[in-house]
């Protein structure tokens, strides 16, 4: 009877090994050391294989998770990256950022009761399988359909929209204004969470599908959206560029020397390899005392650089509790496990310079929450009298983005919001101009790498009805 | 890869290449920057567009060997490759006919100068320039600055060429006589650029310069090039790299260009120790 009941009860998820905390923490390795076959079969078997499969409509690109799934159960390791990649051109880099914890994950029936199957590690371990054994496979290239379509940007939008417009046929040039492609797969995320080696493998089984890629141009300089139309023969264009442009806090002292944009020192590091200075020649700040100001997942892929940097204390400031940082838990609990203090209700007011130019101090606020504000979260208010300095010499807003407006400002007819971002139908990404789709990013301001993939594929099976028909509604633009 | 059509050694510290890049050369105009990436391991760093040919299909650019990157760069000769050219950057100049106005370049600033000079010409300015360095072998162009000017004055710090005087002598002389200048350019170093603007704000002359503040992705996602103009924090790539010069924080510019100066120092040394430069 015992033996039975035992049975019964779900099998433990199989972890996944990882660095210590403390080794990683000055290290640029990853983090997460991969599964091996056996885990990785040990925990595909937990799958139940529901009849009615929650986990695949969990996902924003409606990966077929269920088959996948079995394939590794089965010991068809490269037969499972297959069949994700029919859905998802990026695995290794999906499997390694997405948010499964509110996305498929938190769909599957076993999370009801214990842990839900660990469907990103195993996407991961699919992907690094057939990447390591070499057994990539390139499908046939379809016939040509003689139709061109320019997308701009190389992030996860613009790469996903290009391996299924290729799929289609078409002829397809992914425009870069960087000199490396991926966008914020290159840029943003560090080596640690996301080896640069597997954005670049990944980039290059793209263009192997006969993606075109032109790096170094910036769109809206070196040619404008109308001369890729009337000039280079474009039949459409898709429009991935990003989030774009650093928020900055508006507080006296933002322009002191040490003081970075996360996206400035996440380039630095990450695209520029400081990291490695001087083999390599670009230079950052390895402050001895680091504060990073924002509580989102770039905020948390900050601070970890600066520990990584050499950094003896770094401090990540945010105005409201821990519960509302929008950040992974995944990542605050490995920014905290290495060793980054929390300041939570906290606010930076002024940074203070040490007279010659550098940042040497903050001065921060105490805060306490209040009634929920229009995003739903309980507003923060400033504690009176709360101030006090704390002693760093490098320090990091990173409390969003706003869009970049170098290039929509040479489209003049295409409708902007507010904010200067691309106004755009979601599910189609069809845009107030024909033959103009946008999608990412530069649509619904900073968000995460699968909804911009999600975005490229909506965008790409939209292309491709355009194409048919020439059809454009911008009823919806009509204001 | 950018390829390298012709080098010329304007002196002993200052190069000139003109580089094959077709595209840029087509959009480029007055104004305009670039940045470029000589290897992988290479920073990437922004010039100025001096020149462009259309039809040719090149750039032109004039550095100085200051640092590592500058005097890798000088090494390169006609024949070889740069790894990346990313341009035409930043706002172009705002060119029509002002009437007359005067036109500052100061050592490897010179060569900024010399398209915009050109233009304003073009659009019917007459264009008085002053063009000036700390000694005879760093000033060049004067053929080229000539052809454009209808007036050329050449200052040297130390008077091997020219007038012995700094840039704004002649500049505070002009404006004091002439009281029809419209407009003053001015691009060279910040100091250079801050005494211009002390000048011209004497006599109410609205001035343009050109900020060359440190930059990483010069397409405004970085924010490394942050100037203060007004008060308000600029992009110096994409807001700029002109902006309105008696507006500038002329001191913020110079503190932050000097941001890396342990950094530029340590990778010199070992440039220095790998290459043999001297």
């Amino acid at each position: 009877m015992e033996e039975k009941k035992e049975d019964k009860q779900p099998k433990k998820r199989v972890t996944m090994k990882e660095q210590e905390p403390l080794v990683r923490a000055r290290n640029f390795m990853e983090v997460p050391c991969g599964y091996t076959p056996e885990e990785a079969v040990a925990e595909a078997s937990r799958c139940l294989s529901c009849l009615n499969p929650m986990c695949r409509k969990g996902c924003p690109v409606a990966i077929d998770i269920p088959s996948f799934v079995k394939l590794i159960k089965e010991g068809k390791f490269i037969e499972a990256a297959w069949k994700i990649k029919e859905d998802n051109a990026l695995p290794a880099v999906c499997g390694r950022v997405c948010p499964q914890e509110i996305q498929c994950e938190s769909m599957c029936i076993l999370g009801k009761k214990g842990e839900p199957v660990a469907i990103g590690n195993l996407e991961r371990f699919v992907a690094d399988y057939e990447r390591e054994k070499g057994e990539v496979q390139i499908p046939e290239r379809p016939k040509l359909s003689g139709r061109k379509i320019a997308i701009i940007g190389s992030g996860p939008a613009g790469l996903s929209c290009a391996a299924d417009l290729i799929k289609s046929g078409h002829q397809v040039t992914l425009f870069e204004a960087l000199h490396k492609p991926g966008g914020v797969l290159i840029y943003g995320i560090p080596e640690f969470r996301l080896p640069k080696a597997i954005v670049e493998k990944e980039v290059d089984y793209i263009s192997k599908l006969g993606v075109k890629v032109v790096l170094n141009a910036v769109i809206g300089k070196l040619f404008t959206i109308d001369e890729l139309f009337s000039e280079q023969g474009y039949d459409a264009c898709f429009i991935a560029t990003g989030a774009g442009l650093p928020m900055f806090m508006g507080i006296p002292g933002e322009n002191l020397n040490g003081i970075y944009s996360a996206n400035e020192f996440l380039t630095r590091a990450n695209l520029m390899k400081a990291y490695l200075f001087p083999e390599y020649d670009t230079p950052i700040k390895k402050g001895r005392n680091v504060a990073v100001f924002g509580g989102g997942n770039v905020a948390m892929d900050s601070a970890r650089v600066a520990l990584r940097l050499g950094a003896e204390k770094v401090y990540l400031i945010y105005r409201r509790s821990e519960a509302e940082m929008p950040a992974r838990k995944a990542e605050t609990h490995h920014a905290r496990e290495e060793g980054v203090e929390f300041l939570m209700l906290t606010n930076p007011v002024r940074l203070i310079g040490d007279g010659k130019g550098n940042v040497c101090a903050v001065e921060c606020q105490k805060m306490e929450l209040g009634e929920p504000d229009a995003s739903g979260r309980r507003k923060p208010i400033p504690v009176k009298g709360s101030e006090f300095q704390i002693e760093i010499d490098v320090a990091i807003p990173a409390i969003g983005t706003r869009s970049n407006p170098l290039l929509t400002k040479t489209i003049p007819d295409l409708s902007l919001n507010k904010r200067g971002y691309i106004i755009a139908d979601e599910e189609t990404g069809m845009t107030s101009k024909k033959g103009i789709f946008a999608g990412g990013d530069i649509i619904t301001g900073s968000a995460t790498v699968i909804l911009a993939m999600g975005a490229g594929r909506n965008a790409a099976r939209s292309i491709n009805e355009y194409l048919k028909w020439k059809y454009w509604d911008t009823s919806k633009f009509v204001s | 890869m950018f390829k390298i059509l012709k080098k010329e050694e304007l002196s002993d510290l200052v190069i000139l290449f003109e580089i094959e890049a077709q595209d840029i050369a087509k959009k480029a105009k007055a104004g305009n920057f670039f940045t470029l990436r000589i290897d992988e391991q290479g920073e990437r760093i922004p010039l100025t567009i001096a020149d462009f040919d259309r039809k040719k299909g090149t750039i032109t650019t004039v550095f100085q060997k200051m640092g590592k990157t500058t005097h890798h760069l000088g090494t390169l000769n006609a024949g070889d490759s740069i790894m990346d050219v990313i341009g035409p950057l930043g706002m172009h100049s705002h060119i029509e006919n002002f009437g007359k106005v005067i036109c500052v370049g100061g050592g490897v600033g010179i060569a900024p100068t010399y398209p915009i000079a050109r233009a304003l010409r073009e659009a019917g300015n007459t264009v008085i320039s002053v063009i000036g360095a700390r000694t005879k072998d760093l000033v060049f162009w004067e053929d080229k600055m000539r052809a454009v000017s209808d007036e050329l004055i050449i200052v040297t710090d130390d008077g091997s060429l020219g007038r012995k005087a700094v840039v704004t002598v002649p500049l505070d002389e002009r404006l004091t006589e002439d009281k029809d200048i419209a407009l003053v350019y001015a691009i060279g170093p910040a100091i250079m650029m801050k005494f211009v603007c002390v000048t011209t704000q004497k006599h109410n002359v609205k001035t343009i310069v050109s900020l060359n503040s440190i930059m990483v992705d010069a397409t405004g996602m970085c924010g490394a090039c942050r100037v203060e103009v007004g008060g308000e924090t600029k992009f110096a790539c994409v807001d700029g790299p002109e902006f309105e010069g008696h507006k500038v924080d002329f001191n913020l510019l110079m503190s932050r260009q000097r941001m890396y100066i342990n950094e530029e120092k340590i990778a010199f040394e070992r440039y220095k120790e790998k290459s043999g430069v001297k």
